[in-house]
C-alpha cells in the first residue's frame, strides 16, 4: 500500500509569515516618516480591508448576503464613544469592548434574521440596521439625531492622536487578518468552504450549516464593530445617518465582488482597488458613482472571479489554507 | 449479506411515507424495512420517485406524512447533518461536488464532521482510505469541479465512505462504468456490506444490482409495486410490464 503525507499550502506559503511580519513591521514604523494626511489615508484603507474581509466571510463563504452589517459598524462606533467618553475607559480598551459588545447584539439578532433566507434575509438585515439607528437617535445621552463627538483624545496633540489611531488600526487589521487565516485553516474554515460550494452537500456530509453560519455571523460582528470603533476614532464624531448608512453595504459588496468572492485574498485586493478609485474620483460628484458602477460591471464581465481570480488563475493561494497530498517514496523489504 | 444474528434488527423502517410536489405524487403509502447488515435494491422507471425516496430518508426533502425509523429511532425531526451523525450516508445521482475544493478536501469534509471525535490524523487517514477505495488516488489535489462525470460519481462514493455510515444510500452509482470498472465497484459494495454496513442501492443496471442485494423493491408512480427476493420481484408480471419490458433477462452475471 502506498502511503501519503498531508501538507498545507505551497512553498510560497513558507515565506509568508516572514513577509507578513516584515510588512507589518514596516507599517508600524510608517508614522515616523509619513506626513499626517498619508497616515489618515492608510487608516481609511485598513478600515476598508477589514470591512471587505468581514463581509466576504459572511457572504462569500457563509452565503449570508447581508446588506445590514452597518448595524454593527454603528454599534461599534457608538460603543467606542460610550465606553471612552461616558464611562471614561481607556480609548484603546474601549475599542476592544466596542468589538466585543457587537456579539451581544448579534446573538439575539441572528435568531431573528436566520428565519429568513435569500432576498428576505438581505432586506431583513437592512430593516434591522434601520431600526437600530432609529433606537439610537432616541437616546439623548448619545446625542440623538445630531450625533456625538469623541472627546477621549482631546488632551492629545494632533500628531500624537493620529499616530495612535494609525497604530490602533494597524493592530486591528493585523489581528483581523490573522484570525481570518487561522479560522479558514480550522474545521470551521473547512465547513465554510464546503457551504460556499454546495450547501446541501455540506449538510449531507454532516456539516451543521446553520450553526456554522451563526458562528460566523457572531464572529464577523466583532470585526464590523472594530471597524466602526476605528471610524469613530479617526473622525472624532459619530453621526447616525452616516454610520448606519446602507452605503457601507454597497461599498462592501463592490469591494468583495471586484476583488473576488470566497477567497481571503480577493477582498483585500478589492478594498485596495476601491480605495484608489474613490481617492481619485471622489471630487467628481455623481460622475464618481457612475464610473464606479461601470468599472464594477466591466471587471466582473472580464473577470467573473474578480481581480484575484484573474491574477491567481486558481493556482496561487497566498495563505496556506489548501491541503496538498503527496505520495511517500516507498522502501520495500526493509 | 444478512447473517443470523443481524437479521432480526431493522436498520431502517419506513412506514406509510407520503410526498407530493404540487399535484405530482412522488411517494404514496411507501412502507418497507431494511435489516441491519442487509443489502437492499430499488428499481423502477424514470420519475418513479426513487431519488426522492432517498431524499426523504436522509432529510434533504421533508415528507408530507409517514414515519422513518433508523434502528428504532424516529428521524423526522432531524436535519440531514444530524442523520449523517446517526450513521446514514448517501450519494447523489447528480453529483454535488464542492467544485473549488480538491478531491482530498471534499472527502475530508465527510470524515471531519462525524460525531465520533477523531484526531486530525485519523480524519485524514479516513479520507485517504476512502479516496483509495473509490479509485481516485490520481486526483487527490485536483479541484473537484475539474473531474469528469464518472470521477464525480466516484467522489460521491468516497465522500459517503468517509462518513463511516451504518446505512449507505447509493443513487445510480454504477451508470457509465465500463465492463472492467463495474466489478471493482461491486467488490467495494460487497466488502462494505460484509463489514456490516446496510446498503440501499438504486440502480438501473439490474444484473449488477441483483448480484449484490438480498432483497429488491420495485416502485413506480410513488408506489411499491413489488418487494422481496430479487428474482421473484424480477419475474413479477407487474414489474415486467411497468419497468423491465417483456424481453428482459437477468443476464451478464458479474
Ligand atoms: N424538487 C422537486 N420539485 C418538483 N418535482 C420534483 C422535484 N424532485 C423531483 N420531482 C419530480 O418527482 C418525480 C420523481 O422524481 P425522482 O427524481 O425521485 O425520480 P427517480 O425515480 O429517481 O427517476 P430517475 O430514474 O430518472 O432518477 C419526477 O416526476 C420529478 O420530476
Ligand atoms: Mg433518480
Amino acid at each position: 500500500m502506498a502511503t501519503y503525507s498531508v501538507s498545507r499550502g505551497t512553498r510560497l506559503n513558507k515565506f509568508l509569515p516572514v513577509i507578513f511580519s516584515a510588512v507589518v513591521a514596516l507599517l508600524a514604523f510608517l508614522p515616523k516618516f509619513l506626513q499626517i494626511p498619508y497616515q489618515v489615508k492608510f487608516v481609511q484603507a485598513f478600515i476598508l480591508i477589514i470591512l471587505a474581509t468581514m463581509w466576504n466571510l459572511l457572504a462569500g463563504f457563509g452565503g449570508l448576503v447581508s446588506i445590514g452589517q452597518q448595524a454593527f459598524i454603528g454599534i461599534g462606533a457608538y460603543a467606542l464613544v460610550y465606553f471612552a467618553d461616558i464611562q471614561g475607559i481607556n480609548p484603546f480598551l474601549s475599542l476592544i469592548l466596542a468589538g466585543l459588545v457587537c456579539v451581544v447584539f448579534a446573538l439575539p439578532l441572528s435568531f431573528l434574521v436566520f428565519r429568513l433566507s435569500g432576498g428576505y434575509f438581505a432586506i431583513g438585515t437592512w430593516v434591522i440596521a434601520e431600526i437600530i439607528k432609529l433606537f439610537t437617535v432616541q437616546i439623548s445621552q448619545l446625542g440623538g439625531g445630531s450625533g456625538i463627538s469623541l472627546g477621549a483624545f482631546s488632551g492629545m496633540g494632533r500628531e500624537m492622536r493620529i499616530a495612535a489611531v494609525y497604530w490602533s488600526a494597524l493592530v486591528t487589521i493585523f489581528l483581523v487578518l490573522l484570525s481570518t487565516i487561522l479560522l479558514m485553516r480550522s474545521k470551521v474554515g473547512l465547513a465554510l468552504t464546503a457551504i460556499r460550494d454546495d450547501q446541501t452537500a455540506a449538510g449531507v456530509l454532516g456539516v451543521n450549516v446553520q450553526q456554522t453560519r451563526r458562528l460566523i455571523f457572531l464572529l464577523v460582528s466583532i470585526g464590523f464593530g472594530l471597524a466602526g470603533g476605528l471610524i469613530a476614532m479617526s473622525n472624532l464624531r459619530v453621526q447616525p445617518d452616516d454610520i448606519f448608512s446602507v452605503n457601507y453595504s454597497a461599498i462592501m459588496i463592490f469591494m468583495v465582488v471586484i476583488g473576488g468572492l470566497g477567497s481571503i485574498e480577493g477582498p483585500i485586493i478589492g478594498a485596495v482597488a476601491y480605495y484608489f478609485l474613490q481617492d481619485k474620483l471622489k471630487d467628481h460628484g455623481t460622475l464618481y458613482l457612475i464610473i464606479l458602477g461601470v468599472l464594477g460591471i466591466l471587471i466582473v464581465t472580464i473577470a467573473p472571479r474578480g481581480l484575484w481570480g484573474f491574477i491567481s488563475r486558481e493556482k496561487i493561494s497566498l495563505f496556506a489554507t489548501k491541503y496538498r497530498i503527496s505520495e511517500n517514496k516507498q522502501k520495500e523489504g526493509a | 449479506m444478512v447473517n443470523e444474528t443481524q437479521s432480526h434488527v431493522s436498520a431502517l423502517t419506513v412506514s406509510d411515507l407520503n410526498k407530493k410536489f404540487g399535484r405530482v405524487i412522488v411517494a404514496e403509502g411507501i412502507s418497507f424495512d431494511v435489516k441491519a447488515g442487509e443489502a437492499f435494491g430499488i428499481v423502477g422507471p424514470n420519475g418513479a420517485g426513487k431519488s426522492t425516496l432517498l431524499n426523504l430518508i436522509n432529510g434533504t426533502e421533508p415528507s408530507d406524512s409517514g414515519e422513518i425509523l433508523f434502528h428504532g429511532e424516529p428521524l423526522n425531526s432531524l436535519d440531514p447533518a444530524e442523520r449523517t451523525h446517526k450513521g446514514i450516508a448517501r450519494t447523489f445521482q447528480i453529483p454535488k461536488p464542492f467544485s473549488e475544493m480538491t478531491v482530498y478536501e471534499n472527502v475530508l469534509v465527510g470524515s471531519t464532521f462525524l460525531k465520533s471525535h477523531h484526531s486530525r490524523h485519523e480524519r485524514s487517514e479516513l479520507a485517504i482510505d476512502a479516496i483509495t477505495r473509490a479509485g481516485l488516488t490520481p486526483f487527490f489535489n485536483t479541484p473537484a469541479g475539474k473531474l469528469r462525470l464518472l470521477d464525480r460519481k466516484r467522489l460521491e462514493l468516497a465522500r459517503s465512505l468517509a462518513c463511516q455510515p451504518k446505512l449507505l444510500l447509493l443513487d445510480e452509482i454504477a451508470g457509465g462504468l465500463t465492463d472492467a470498472e463495474l466489478p471493482v465497484l461491486l467488490e467495494i459494495i460487497r466488502e462494505l456490506n460484509a463489514s456490516g454496513v446496510a446498503i440501499v442501492w438504486i440502480e438501473h443496471i439490474v444484473h449488477a444490482l441483483v448480484s449484490v442485494v438480498d432483497r429488491l423493491m420495485c416502485i413506480a408512480g410513488g408506489k411499491v409495486i413489488a418487494i422481496g427476493d430479487p428474482h421473484t420481484v424480477l419475474e413479477d408480471p407487474k414489474v415486467i410490464e411497468i419497468y423491465l419490458g417483456s424481453d428482459f433477462q437477468v443476464g451478464g452475471a458479474v
